[in-house]
């Protein structure tokens, strides 16, 4: 059993300042990015409709299907912040499994939804299709590009918690990545809801 | 860790209520609408509370800001689309059916 050993190596007041403008910053960040997707909620609301003589929402969703994606994500939030409290307790084992498990929930997140995505597109409906479609893809797949870029940044995290161990600016941004995921997953909360949910209800 | 585990357990328990109403419709209507959006928005509460600790920093709490802030903001763009798009679509003065038939036609010229 490793002892835990904390990470407050002589962290100079520089140091907690420069580390806490960098979180509100990239809070902020998030924040900006949560406007971004707003504007893709209204044109999908507005647009829901316009399913230029197609099917809509209802005939094409697959609801266990996407429940699926929606458990996978949630329980990758959920294995992220039990990484970010191993880093803290300084276990570099756990944070590498931790995060491992959740890059693999997340690969078959989105796995799944492109596996989604390529069945529609094959049977006709793809983004060019009518305007409900067009709207679909964009809000659906900006989110999936943003758990892409995610993924991406639990294999850098991963070398670089290997390469320099828990150091201060690593588990700074392991905080950043933790609050990116756990956004995310908020993100998705409002696609499952307003999208498939209220597309088939 | 608690804090994990109680969100967690919370959204997984919102995710499947919500779903469940859905599938096996146990409500329809407006009715089943607000009820899965109240679920969503408890959702999120608690995954910004339990995951993301929103609300729990020291002062001056700048997090806090910039969110109430970005709410704001989202609210009048997304309350404001859709207000302009009801109207919109209001003014045209025509029911759905009849919307979508001029739709169909006016792509067809090619524009």
């Amino acid at each position: 059993m490793n002892k835990p050993v904390t990470v407050t190596h002589a962290l100079s007041n520089e140091h907690i300042e420069e580390a806490e403008t960098k979180h509100l910053g990239f809070w902020i960040y998030l924040m900006t990015d949560c406007i971004l997707f707003a504007t893709l909620f209204a044109t999908y609301i507005v647009l829901r409709g316009n399913t230029y003589g197609g099917p809509g929402g209802k005939e094409l969703f697959d609801m266990p299907f996407v429940l699926a994606e929606t458990l996978i994500l949630l329980i990758s939030s959920f294995t992220c912040g039990l990484a970010l409290l191993a880093a803290k307790a300084g276990r570099k084992a756990y944070v590498a499994v931790l995060l491992g498990v959740t890059f693999l929930l997340g690969a078959a997140f989105l796995g799944l939804e492109l596996t989604e995505f390529t069945k529609l597109a094959a049977e006709g409906h793809n983004w060019q299709a009518s305007a409900f479609l067009s709207a679909f893809f964009t809000l659906v797949g900006t989110h999936g590009l943003h758990i892409a870029v995610g993924l991406l940044w639990i294999i850098v995290m991963m070398w670089q918690i290997i390469s320099r161990g828990l150091t201060a600016g690593v588990m700074r941004r392991l905080t950043l990545f933790s609050l990116f995921w756990h956004f995310l997953d908020v993100i998705w909360i409002f696609i499952f809801t307003i999208v498939y949910l209220m597309g088939v209800a | 860790m608690k804090s994990y585990i109680i969100g967690f357990i919370s959204a997984l328990a919102l995710t499947l209520v919500a779903y469940l109403f859905v599938v096996n419709h146990w409500a329809t209507g407006d009715v089943l609408i607000w009820i899965i959006m109240g679920l969503a928005a408890l959702q999120v509460v608690v995954q910004l509370v339990f995951f993301l600790h929103l609300g729990r920093e020291q002062k001056p709490q700048w997090n806090g800001a910039a969110f109430y802030f970005m709410l704001i903001v989202l609210v009048i763009i997304v309350a404001g689309s859709l207000w302009i798009m009801y109207h919109l679509n209001y003014n045209m003065g025509m029911d759905p059916k009849q919307m979508e038939e001029y739709m169909l036609k006016q792509s067809s010229k090619g524009f």
